[in-house]
């Protein structure tokens, strides 16, 4: 009959029945009985610079291939040898997913794609996809400055670094992020694909498709001369790349006029951290201990600044400027070293008295923190003894706090840092502060496990998330110690003679912090200090500081607005006043930047309360002056781009043996030529077949 | 590689239709226009059913599956009975177009589900089926020998009800081809076939028994 009687599904048992009567669903129903997707899925794609390609690519209609479960060691060899159906799709544990087994995989035909299934909890030994030296070359040294400490010959940096993320792969790779979602793959794998007994699985088969296409090929040069190529010459030009490029956020102590250069004399201290950090799979990048805490712990020191009364009457300036794109072969600091040489910022190098940057801080050994110089500056006669009182007034401000500040050996390099891009342009007294001596106490540098759970926050079962947002874990109050710590220097090094002991950084400030960057953004602190249209920029899910394509990346806007309420003071003006500060004149108002925030919520009404910020809070370009000056294969500079794509997606279904599809064609086609005889057989003899003898009455054809 | 089993499973199901309509329909243009007048009936009769089988389903209202099923089987009898009724319409319609002609083609569509091979050769035997139908309905009617209309909707809803068997295709496949096969005799010999006549043209006696049937007029 015409009815389409059965709805069974394929194949794929214990999953949960569509409902029958969903008549007006929106999409495909057809569709949605033969495929099922894969939503919660992050893709690797493909990431070029002047030299080389890294990442993945899929064919342009998708890779798919035959699922194969590899849970230990052993079970690659039906996937590289054994198995009767290639190419295969590999579903990988995480505790697998290794460099040796990713060049196995590599050098295979019978591959025809990855989906990593992600391991939890992290694996025991650590997992680093980054380079065993970070930004190597892009650093202060080279064969021209301290070539002993150059491609990390002193100190190896990330020693358990294996370098995927910087690999070519030619096939698809999927990170599973739902433990629920690579259970209905495993289920339709032990379904379908399981050899019984020794024997070989049957068609059909559960097979998984991913789509991930990248348009860039080879290298940033010959992809950025195609997209200008387009640019130029075509109607409707299709660019093939873009550069990773965003903006860096920085603000001053002591406001100054953004718009003009501040006087030769002036001194200014520069606080710098970096805010982005990367992985293997796009757009995952929690970046914990990488970065988040110390950018949450140089806020705090921020705000613990501010509050001293007598800040405005320091003899010295300070900057906190937070880098993005430091992960990129430093993307952020190169590009303000370069506007800072060409008079394009309103600091001059020469104007910059000392820096202090802040590493990685969160896995403080027995509270010890470690205090990192540069050995060749420090050979110059001026820059040492400044060094030297940066150290001691770092040593002064710990008298009391729970740190304890070391020097490493002074012969030991700069680890990878902001700082080293300023000591290129100039040799500037600085230190790096840092958990670590020598190698990273980061197990998962630049990896998707480098989450809250690595820098040890501890929330105990059963709070809200209110209460979760104010609760204060104890790596909050470690994290809340080094800011103090960071502060006081900071104080004294500005010229400031006052007591420091009461200069204490807030930690449930630093807790409210770490939650909204590491677990949750929407939380009713960050509502309540962002503007009023902006809906798109808090979300529920893990938040992710990766510098990707688009401009002010929510990692960007958010420490903008957590340092604008932070420092920045509230002034009674109107919404109008506002948002046009340069209707009303008042030279004042050059120095500062006003936002319009949405404020609280009052706990008897729905309706918040926005109010007037003051702060001196700017952005300022993020992008590699390499494609300003388009000298996209520079080596001074970072190249790094992002391919575009059009269609990334995943899903599994069943597939039928190829003979069964030719034996299908076949039959239809035989049975076409074979009606088409009859019938025009029939058809000839028609008058001969349907007559009777005499009666010439009904004849029907 | 579904391309090939989309190509493939067309032509299974639809290539004696093609034939039919090469061969016999596009020749004369009158017959195209009963094969879309009749294909036109059927089309409204199935929209009608499923109209009626969309509102009970909505009225009942349930998520229950066997209750669903019970819908089911209520709107597949439903739109036989309203098919047939749909097929004397077009034959009083035909009849009152033309008294002498009578054309009879209809297409039949089933939406593809995954067992495609076994969908496609049911698709096989349904449409033929429609076109034996049509030829012994109309001549039933056109002779007021009622029992054969009955015989064919009872016919019509057990092979409609056949179908409930899937997916054991070989209790609803091979009684449906048998069926089909029955129709199709009988079809023959209500068309004014005969068994000399396929005799005469299957040995290519045809000429001589054409010269010996010549009445002179």
């Amino acid at each position: 009959s015409s009815f389409a009687h059965q709805h069974f599904l394929v194949g794929v048992e214990g999953r949960v029945d569509l409902p029958l009567s969903c008549s007006f669903c929106w999409g495909n129903s057809v569709e949605r009985k033969i495929y099922i997707p894969l939503n919660k899925t992050a893709p690797c794609v493909r990431l070029l610079n002047a030299t080389h390609q890294i990442g993945c690519q899929s064919s342009m209609n998708g890779d798919t291939g035959v699922i194969h479960v590899v849970e230990k060691a052993q079970d690659l060899k039906w996937v590289l040898t054994d198995g009767p159906h290639p190419p295969y799709m590999v579903l990988l544990e995480g505790e697998l997913f290794t460099r040796e087994l990713m060049l196995q995989l590599k050098g295979s035909s019978r591959i025809s794609g990855l989906a990593v299934a992600i391991s939890k909890p992290s694996p025991a030994q650590g997992f680093s996809p980054g380079l065993k030296c970070p930004n190597d070359g892009f650093g202060v040294y080279s064969n021209d400055y301290g070539p002993q400490y150059a491609h990390c010959n002193w100190t190896v940096w990330n020693p358990l670094g294996n370098g995927l993320a910087y690999e070519d792969f030619s096939f698809p790779i999927f990170l599973l992020e739902d433990a629920n979602e690579t259970q209905v793959i495993k289920q339709c794998y032990q379904d379908h694909n399981l050899p019984q007994n020794g024997s070989v699985p049957e068609y059909p088969l559960c097979a998984m498709q991913l789509f991930a296409h990248m348009h860039a090929v080879t290298n940033t040069v010959t992809c950025m001369r195609r997209s200008s190529l387009q640019t130029a010459f075509s109607l409707n030009p299709e660019e093939v790349c873009d550069a990773l490029s965003d903006y860096n956020v920085w603000s001053t102590l002591k406001p100054i006029n953004a718009s003009s250069k501040i006087n030769p004399v002036d001194e200014v201290i520069i606080v710098a951290t970096r805010i982005d950090s990367h992985s293997f799979f796009w757009n995952v990048a929690p970046g914990a201990e990488s970065a988040v805490a110390s950018f949450v712990t140089h806020l705090a020191a921020a705000e613990a600044l501010h509050k001293v009364p007598d800040v405005q009457m320091l003899p010295r300036n300070i900057m906190f400027t937070f880098f993005q794109g430091e992960t990129f072969d430093y993307i952020g600091s190169s590009r303000m070293v370069y506007d800072m040489k060409m008079d394009k910022f309103p600091i001059r190098l020469d104007n910059i008295h000392s820096f202090l940057e802040l590493s990685q801080v969160a896995l403080r050994n027995s509270s010890v923190l470690w205090v990192h110089t540069d050995p060749v500056s420090r050979r110059n006669e001026s820059i040492q003894p400044q060094v030297e009182t940066l150290v001691e007034a770092l040593i002064n401000s710990s008298v009391g706090a729970n740190v304890t500040l070391q020097e490493v050996g002074q012969s030991q390099p700069l680890p990878p840092s902001s700082f080293q891009r300023f000591l290129r342009a100039k040799s500037i007294p600085g230190v790096v502060l840092a958990d670590h001596r020598t190698s990273f106490q980061n197990r998962y540098y630049q990896s998707m496990y480098d989450t809250a759970e690595n820098i040890l926050m501890k929330y105990p079962e059963g709070l809200s998330p209110e209460e979760t947002l104010d609760y204060v874990t104890d790596t909050a109050k470690s994290l809340a110690e080094v800011a103090t710590v960071v502060a006081r220097a900071l104080y004294q090094l500005a010229g400031g003679t006052g007591n420091t002991s009461a200069i204490q950084a807030d930690p449930r400030m630093v807790s409210r912090m770490l939650y909204g960057f590491l677990i949750k953004t929407n939380n009713s602190w960050f509502q309540s200090i962002i503007k009023q249209d902006l809906k798109g920029l808090l979300g529920d899910e893990l938040p992710q500081h990766y510098i990707a394509v688009t401009s002010l990346v929510n990692t960007t806007q958010l420490v903008q607005y957590v340092l604008a309420n932070l420092t920045g003071t509230v002034v009674n003006f109107t919404k109008e006043e506002c948002l046009n500060p340069e209707k009303t004149p008042n030279p004042e108002k050059e120095m500062y930047v006003y936002t319009w925030v949405q404020g609280s919520r009052d706990p008897n009404s729905t309706s918040r309360v926005p109010f007037c910020v003051q702060s001196t809070v700017h952005l300022t370009k993020a992008a590699s002056p390499a494609f300003e000056l388009k000298q996209w294969g520079s080596t001074e500079y970072s190249t790094w781009t992002e391919s575009r794509w059009k269609d990334i997606r995943a899903r599994i279904f069943l597939i039928a043996s190829k003979e069964l599809e030719i034996i299908t064609l076949v039959v239809g086609i035989a049975i076409l030529i074979l009606s088409l005889l009859a019938t025009y057989f029939i058809n000839a003899k028609a008058h001969v077949l349907f007559s009777s003898p005499g009666d010439g009455g009904t004849v029907a054809y | 590689m579904t391309t090939a089993v989309f190509i493939g499973c067309s032509f299974i199901a639809f290539g004696p239709v093609l034939a039919l309509c090469v061969c016999t329909i596009a020749a004369e243009p009158l017959s195209l226009v009963f094969l879309i007048t009749g294909g036109f009936f059927w089309l409204v009769s199935l929209l009608l059913s499923s109209l009626v089988w969309f509102i009970a389903v909505q009225i009942g209202g349930s998520n229950n599956a066997s209750v669903k099923k019970n819908f089911l089987i209520f709107g597949v009898v439903f739109s036989v009975l309203l098919q047939e009724v749909f097929r004397f319409a077009y034959y009083k319609l035909l009849k009152k177009a033309n008294k002498g002609l009578m054309t009879v083609s209809q297409e039949e569509t089933i939406p593809i589900s995954v067992r495609q091979l076994s969908y496609a050769f049911m698709t096989l035997a349904i449409v033929p089926l429609h076109v034996f139908w049509g030829i012994v309905f109309f001549d039933a009617c056109e002779k007021k020998k009622w029992w054969a209309p009955a015989l064919v909707i009872l016919s019509h809803l057990l092979v409609s009800g056949l179908t409930f068997l899937n997916p054991q295709y070989d209790g609803s496949l091979v009684p449906s081809y048998i069926i089909m096969m029955l129709m199709g005799t009988w079809a023959f010999f209500t068309a004014g076939g005969s068994l000399r006549n396929l005799k005469l043209c299957l040995m290519c006696r045809d000429k001589d028994f054409l010269l010996a049937n010549q009445h002179p007029r």
